[in-house]
């Protein structure tokens, strides 16, 4: 279990204290927790379970039930490729096989660096201008796998330049 | 001061529309230009975006695809004064062919106005309808919906008057009564994107829909179910609902009426299942999005328990307009019992993708060839799949079938929400049909035998038919599949278990081809079938 601060748990019960009494509360909350965090720690479950008057049980079945959910912290960029149809007609086997072999990890993995998560998606809505992924809260169309590295060369770069201001 | 208009849309930004505005500023400030940049929505033309317009006198002009690169040379050209000499220069936007043929109700003000604000909504007849609305009886509203032959635009094509009747005639049993409005913004089928245009798009018109069914039905309160994959149209949407409420649209007290609406987007967390109406509700309610039996309907027993109206984000974008024009006016569109118009949507491989608002009739010929232009790759089309991932595979001989929901079903397809994907000759059946069990696979929300065990069942047999190294063995395995295929039609609780089948089957029998490859019968042992032994 990775470790969660005190501030990351207070943030948690301010969350649950804020939104409990909406109907229908656990999505909110638990999109509220995975925006703060990156992640919802399954040290967050019985703070619900509490907040919410649910079971444990109740609250870990919701969390497992929904694709965007995730317990263990994401990589620094959560990137998804669309698998769907659209993106296959215009080239998507083959991007998510590049995609996969280029960053090293399969679906549902952070690299070993931490610098990037990958998920699939189905359908993100830019059905014309496929293939499309979604790097964070941005949504890139056309991409083959020339522009992918391009896309993951600029993202690491990114990352690269303080460090070598540090050496 | 000169105008300019650059889409805030999902797929424009997605092809650097943000970097083209950006750069734009950034030019013509050097020059010491005053310029206005506008945000507009997409006018749907995506295969052209980045589209940017600028404002003249004879109407706004057209450059696209504009790539921030573009930019010097196209003002060297006089981008600035709508000068048509660059290339990239497409006329004016309203001559566009592509627009121009187009029969566009919903879609009348999409690209057009800022989708924010609410002087353009006004300006182009926006809250007529509901304005409309609070002058008539619940009743009369219900009445008018009716008239217009309006059927759901999210795929199941159910009668909107009807379900509204139901709802307005249902009794809540809530201490305090109360009925829901829930919006389907869940669009999760390969090849839609027309509900997220309109929520990027026009915004106002949707919230407008959602308060008129309020008033037509007696319920106060309303929320949009959107997709997690959505962000853009989530920033759109509660904004638009802040400045709709603070301007009396929405509220306590609609337009000085004395009415209530409240409206709450509430986004989902990436299950396609979602989209299927009673696990939507099961989700809004904080739960595991399983889906319900039915009946009871959501109609009569939907969110919390109360008479809930669960529709489309097309469905309910089209009430304005009727409210506004007549039933009637809406009516005089479409052919046979499909009437009004439908927003499809050109997707995959094809040159012009995009959205076309057309009304029923025209043939998926004409939308694929006049509109689409063909394929992307320059290679022959061969196979389209409409209305979605359960939709069926439709071969070239099936492509002038008018685009009606009669006339589908009558050929063994499905029209649905008019979403199309079409694919090129180098596209693998045999791998589509995996797909769609693979897809069940990931997808079923796990009620029901027939779709949970049916789809991963159905993927194992469609691997041992690939690996099959013999006649007997593949023919079998055909026999199998046929038989897996009637099972989840008949057993599945909800379409996504009972509909599955329909691109393997369709994949089956127009493409016989791919799941017969003599280069699979080699002498070699039968590999997959001593596994399934």
């Amino acid at each position: 279990m990775s470790h969660v601060s005190d501030q990351d748990l207070d943030s948690i019960q301010g969350i649950i204290e804020q939104h409990k009494m909406r109907p229908g509360a656990l999505l909110p909350i638990l999109h509220k927790i995975q925006g703060c965090l990156g992640y919802i720690p399954l040290q967050a479950i019985p703070l619900m379970a509490i907040g919410l008057q649910q079971s444990r049980a109740e609250i870990r079945g919701v969390i497992s039930f929904y694709h965007h959910f995730r317990t263990t912290p994401p990589g620094r960029h959560q990137l998804q490729i669309c698998r769907a149809e659209a993106c296959q007609a215009r080239g998507a086997r083959e991007l998510e096989q590049h995609a996969q072999s280029k960053l090293g990890i399969s679906y549902h993995q952070t690299s070993a660096d931490q610098a990037f998560s990958l998920d699939a998606a189905y359908c993100l809505g830019n059905c014309a201008c496929g293939p499309t992924v979604r790097i964070d809260n941005d949504i890139v169309g056309r991409v083959d796998p020339a522009r992918f590295d391009q896309l993951i060369d600029q993202l690491a770069a990114l990352h690269a330049e303080p460090t070598q201001e540090l050496n | 001061m000169v105008k300019l208009y650059i889409p805030r849309d999902t797929s424009a930004i997605a092809l650097g529309a943000d970097q083209v505005a950006q750069r734009l500023a950034r030019e013509t400030e050097q020059h010491g230009e005053a310029l206005e940049i506008v945000r507009n929505g997409s006018r749907g033309l995506c295969w052209l975006e980045p589209l940017v317009e600028v404002e003249t006198a004879q109407g706004r002009v057209a450059y696209g695809p504009v790539a921030s690169a573009d930019i010097p040379a196209l003002l060297d050209e006089g981008l600035l004064r709508g000068d048509r000499t660059h290339p990239l220069c497409l006329g004016l936007t309203a001559e566009i062919p592509y627009l121009k043929n187009q029969q566009r109700l919903t879609f009348a003000r999409a690209g057009i106005t800022d989708p924010l604000s609410i002087d353009d909504y006004l300006a182009h007849d926006g809250f007529k309808g509901l304005r409309k609305a609070l002058q008539l009886s619940a009743q009369a509203i219900v009445d008018e919906v009716k008239a217009s032959g309006l059927r759901g635009r999210g795929g199941a094509a159910f009668p909107a008057g009807i379900k509204w009747q139901t709802v307005l005639d249902a009794r809540s049993t809530a201490a305090e009564p109360q009925k829901y409005i829930v919006c389907n913004a869940d669009e999760g089928d390969s090849g839609t994107f027309a509900d997220r245009l309109v929520m990027e798009a026009d915004p106002y018109m949707l919230i407008e829909g959602m308060c008129i069914a309020g008033l037509a039905v007696g319920a106060t309160q309303g929320y949009i179910y959107l997709r997690s994959e959505y962000p853009l149209a989530e920033r759109i949407l509660n904004e638009a609902i802040e400045r709709a409420t603070q301007a009396g649209y929405l509220g306590d007290d609609i337009l000085g009426s004395g009415r209530r609406f409240h409206l709450e987007v509430r986004v989902g967390a990436g299950a396609y299942i979602c989209g299927e109406e009673t696990s939507l509700l099961e989700s809004l309610e904080g739960k595991r999005g399983l889906v319900r039996a039915k009946p009871p309907l959501p109609a009569i027993v939907g969110l919390f328990g109360q008479p809930t109206v669960v529709n489309n984000v097309l469905t309910l974008a089209a009430i304005p307009f009727i409210l506004a024009e007549g039933g009637q006016a809406y009516a005089d569109y479409g052919m046979g019992r499909s009437r009004g118009t439908l927003a499809f949507q050109l997707a995959g491989n094809l040159q012009r993708g995009g959205l076309v608002e057309l009304a029923f009739g025209a043939s998926l010929s004409e939308l694929l060839n006049e509109f689409g232009g063909g394929s992307a790759s320059g290679r022959p089309l061969r196979a389209v799949q409409v209305g979605g991932p359960l939709g069926a595979y439709m071969p070239q001989s099936q492509w002038d079938t008018p685009l009606d929901y009669e006339a589908f079903s009558a050929v063994g397809a499905v029209l649905g929400h008019g979403g199309i994907v079409a694919f090129d000759e180098r596209v693998d059946m045999l791998q589509q049909a995996r797909f769609a069990m693979a897809f069940c696979v990931a997808e079923s929300c796990g009620k029901c035998t027939p779709c949970r065990i049916g789809s991963t069942r159905g993927v194992e047999v469609i691997d041992r038919i690939i690996a099959a190294t013999d006649e007997t063995s593949q023919r079998n395995n055909l026999i199998l599949l046929n038989d897996l295929c009637d099972t989840m039609e008949q057993g599945s609780l909800c379409a996504m278990g009972g509909m599955t089948p329909n691109p393997v089957r369709s994949a089956l029998r127009h493409f016989s081809d791919d799941f017969h490859r003599q280069s699979n019968l080699s002498a070699s042992p039968a590999a997959g079938e001593k596994e399934y032994a």
